[in-house]
């Protein structure tokens, strides 16, 4: 086990940043075009750092698998932004934003790097409100926030609920200007299947036309991923169909170490779901926590409309619980408190798989047209799901796995332990420790491709000047090729009795049974032998048709799904190692008497970095110490 | 629920396509129309036939990316409904359903219901955007924008990009998206600098692949986002008004 090294600046917190911009390194304007740099993947994060690059001077070449960089999942984001603007003067401040952030986390995460993503919110709303987003707006023409859960301050900025589409529209929009002016080359349908590592450096990516099924090579001074989490290992959840974790888990294999995989967050208001054949799941955004009530009968054997169901025979259980956050607990906490009542058999709906979001009160306090205003477009989503109108009965609801914590381990350069690789958003370990507050993943993403990267990047390039890149003819490039076709050809050739898909949904049970909301020692020691033996039967028994020279997404999705496999068992791996609570980490050995996360500061304040060592049951555990000199690590209480 | 699929089939963008006929059988009602095609996907894959290639993503309709015919309307019968939000309860059991990929030429067909709608980008890549170097904005609450402003400009940036519009047009045509992307920047302040270079700009690259307006408005009546016709009014205002300031400054 060895120590990894974060390359946190030295000096006071609020300058850290400050002063590591000037000592790092630059790259010469004129001198910038002499560097080619790779970015996979064109979300928020990989979108804002490609146009960024761009802008800079530098040979961006930019890779999504979508048939349009404007398709990345960060486009589903619903609620907005947070930002420590404080135009509200309720109290906000970027040190605030920062100790929530901690807090929220469940002190799992880098003091630094939190303190940087508070200090560059601003920046972010900024640039985004010259981009054009159309914010939603104050009669006064100013800009209008509103909270989300583990705040007790006004600081989320939003678009109606697609505040993720404007945002990525925005970058969207400035990486098409750079493609327009050549600085940017885009790689549409292009799917990256492995990294190319050349003297312990990253050299460039082989990549899969989707449409053509043509293999290419791409060589660059620097690789840049920003590919998103991996949520889809559990089958369901309320990631778009294709997230997922191959280009990471390939970067994994080659050298770069993953962190804390076993960080998973469960969003507490999704609808819940229907039947067996359901393909996803669908998110109802946190924002509906502001003005909805969460409440289940008190009588197991409830029967009444929700309406009819008198206030006294009503749990608002999260009020309960939590009076001073109610509604607004964290994601962690409302999810496994709905967990907890849904267990006690007083779940609502046909099959007892939900809670009631409840606009009732709402309605009456603002009337139905604010309450419109605010909601109606999620409103009418969730109509068209279930058939029910929220105005009338309230909304049925239900924890859904949204988001990962865990991710490719970088340092506070986001170079991950493979030099010249780099990892920013939902694809990084990212700065949320072990649990996410909503809103913080737009700014993270932002963060990291407008602010953050295109600095550090430039420290790593310098010293490269004069170096030309590798060329894509090196023996490195040709063995990575043929790796990636001889998989290819494996799927092709396995010619088994089931689809993908079949396996997909098995392994999915796996991980929501074993290491979903709740995980203990046997389920973990249970999914670590139940894993391996469906990966076998995956690889005898599969069955993909059609050809690897056209469009073929069963073939596409055998590969991620391959993937799922291994890196599903790392996460039930971590999750076993990590004999603590914390964050959407819940360990049930490890809780309060009253049922909440137990932390074990002195045995697990550290950040827990798998490196492969050729076998996905064998990986060696790596560990970096958290060290937290301005907060005070504390059990966290939202009561 | 039963039904009976007519599906358009075509192995690659040079070769003829057909409809082959599928049965969709014990299909649940709460179910979407894109979980009732996985089943159908499923069933052809125990029967060692190609399961059917179609356009999806979020599933949750705001990525764009979905996008088929259904019995001859773009998105299917619901309306302001992506395919993917469609609900088998919007059909009855029996149902015949004639599925066909996004028919216009400035969409050429990929595979079977999935087309290239690559020249979506190459119109924002012509102006879709305002300039703005990363870092260089003065604060964003330096500028007040009217609330009316900031609600139209949010009314036309809804667009999801599927090509509903182009897909439902009679003459092919991608007036709809490109006055909702186009008139997003033009009615804010911020994209006035670059307002009449953006406006000839979109819409020239616009002409080279679709075809031409004749306000029949059945775009409107497809988007899933319901984007009114009144921002192609207002494109074409600032079409002409770029037309003589162009000229004028050039």
């Amino acid at each position: 086990m060895t120590v990894l090294d974060s390359r946190i600046p030295d000096g006071p917190l609020e300058t850290k940043w400050e002063n590591h911009k000037f000592n790092m390194r630059l790259v010469a304007p004129g001198n910038k075009r002499k560097f080619d740099i790779i970015v996979v993947g064109t979300g928020l994060a990989g979108a804002s750092a490609a146009a960024t690059l761009g802008e800079l001077g530098y040979n961006v070449k930019a890779f999504t698998f979508h048939d349009s960089p404007r398709r990345a999942h960060s486009i589903s984001a619903q609620g907005g932004i947070n930002a420590a603007k404080s135009y509200h003067g309720d109290g906000d401040s970027v040190f605030r934003l920062f100790y929530d952030t901690v807090k929220g986390g469940d002190y799992r995460s880098r003091e630094a790097n939190v303190y940087r993503l508070a200090d560059v919110s601003n920046n972010i709303i900024d640039q985004c409100v010259a981009q054009g987003v159309p914010f939603a707006r104050e009669y006064g023409g100013f800009l209008d926030n509103r909270s989300f859960g583990g705040a007790q301050v006004a600081r989320t900025f939003y678009a109606r609920g697609q505040t993720g589409q404007q945002l990525l529209i925005g970058a969207y929009q400035a990486l098409e200007r750079q493609v327009a002016l050549k600085t940017v080359e885009m790689h549409t349908d292009s799917e990256m299947l492995d990294v190319v590592v050349v003297d312990g450096k990253a050299a460039g990516i082989i990549v899969r036309n989707l449409k053509t099924g043509e293999i290419s090579r791409h060589s660059a001074h620097a690789v840049v991923l920003a590919t998103g989490g991996y949520s889809n290992v559990f089958y369901l959840s309320t990631n778009a169909m294709t997230c997922n974790v191959t280009a990471a888990w390939r970067a994994h294999r080659k050298g770069a170490y993953f962190g804390n995989p076993c960080y998973t967050q469960i969003h507490p208001t999704a609808i819940p779901s229907n039947d067996e054949f359901q393909s996803k799941l669908t998110l109802m955004s946190e924002s509906l926590r502001n003005d909805g009530r969460i409440w289940v009968p008190n009588d197991p054997d409830e029967t009444r409309a929700a309406a009819d169901i008198p206030e006294e025979d009503r749990d608002y259980y999260l009020e309960r619980k939590y009076p001073s956050y109610g509604n607004l607990a964290p994601r962690d906490i409302s999810s496994r408190a709905a967990k907890v009542v849904v267990d006690e058999g007083r779940g609502i709906g046909p099959l007892k798989n939900g809670v009631y979001l409840d606009f009732a009160a709402a309605i009456e306090r603002l009337g139905r047209d604010t309450v419109a205003e605010r909601y109606s477009n999620l409103f009418e989503m969730y109509e068209r799901i279930t058939g029910e109108n929220p105005f009338e009965t309230p909304m049925r609801i239900y924890p859904a796995v949204h988001y990962t914590m865990g991710g490719l381990w970088v340092d506070y350069h986001l170079q991950t332990t493979v030099a010249g690789l780099f990892a920013l958003g939902e694809a990084n370990f990212s700065d949320h420790g072990a649990n996410r507050l909503g809103a913080s993943a737009l700014m993270q993403g932002l963060a990291d491709g407008y602010f953050v990267l295109p600095y550090t990047i430039g420290d790593y390039l310098a010293p490269l000047l004069g170096e030309s890149k590798v060329d894509t003819s090196a023996a490195e490039f040709d063995t990575a090729e043929a790796e990636v076709r001889g998989r290819i050809d494996q799927f092709l050739s396995i010619k088994g009795t089931r689809s993908v898909d079949w396996f997909h949904r098995e392994l999915g049970k796996i991980m929501w049974d074993y290491c979903g909301m709740e995980r203990t020692r046997e389920g973990l020691e249970k999914a670590l032998s139940e894993i391996p033996a469906l990966r076998d039967e995956f690889y005898a028994d599969v069955r993909i048709l059609g050809s690897g020279d056209t469009l073929n997404s069963s073939l596409e999705k055998a590969g991620r799904v391959a993937d799922f496999f291994e890196l599903g068992e790392l996460m039930c791996r971590d999750a076993l190692v990590r004999e603590e609570s914390c964050g959407g980490h819940f360990r049930a050995e490890h809780q309060t008497d009253d049922g909440e996360a137990q932390r074990d500061d002195s045995n697990f304040a550290h950040v827990t970095a798998w490196e492969w060592t050729g076998h996905p049951s064998t990986p060696n555990e790596h560990r970096e110490k958290l060290e937290f000199s301005t907060l005070e690590l504390a059990q966290r209480s939202y009561k | 629920m039963n039904l009976t699929l007519r599906v358009w089939r075509q192995a690659g963008p040079d070769v003829p396509g057909r409809f082959e006929t599928y049965e969709a059988k014990n299909i649940s009602v709460d179910s979407s129309f894109l979980e009732m095609l996985d089943t159908v996907n499923e069933e052809l894959i125990d029967k060692n036939e190609e399961p059917i290639e179609f356009m999806h993503d979020c599933r949750e309709g705001i990525c764009g990316t979905c996008g088929i015919m259904i019995n001859g309307q773009a998105h299917g019968p619901q309306a302001q409904t992506s395919t993917c939000q469609l609900h088998m309860r919007v059909f009855n059991d029996g149902d015949e359903l004639i599925l066909e990929p996004w028919r216009a030429s400035g969409f050429p067909v990929v595979k079977d219901l999935v087309v290239d709608r690559s020249a979506f980008d190459q119109i924002i890549q012509a102006g879709g955007f305002i300039t703005v170097s990363t870092g260089s904005a003065p604060d964003a609450n330096l500028q007040p924008i009217p609330k009316e402003t900031a609600d139209i400009a949010m009314d036309a940036a809804a667009c999801i990009g599927c090509g509903a519009c182009v897909a439902a047009c009679p003459n092919g045509a991608a007036q709809l998206f490109t006055s909702a992307k186009l008139m997003h920047l033009n009615v804010l302040p911020q994209g006035q600098a670059e307002r009449y270079q953006r406006t000839e700009g979109m819409v020239e690259v616009m002409e080279e692949f679709f075809g031409s307006c004749t306000n029949m408005g059945e775009c409107e009546a497809a988007c899933p986002k319901g984007i009114s016709i009144d921002f192609i009014a207002a494109m074409n205002r600032d079409y002409r008004k770029a037309k003589f300031r162009n000229r004028r400054s050039a």
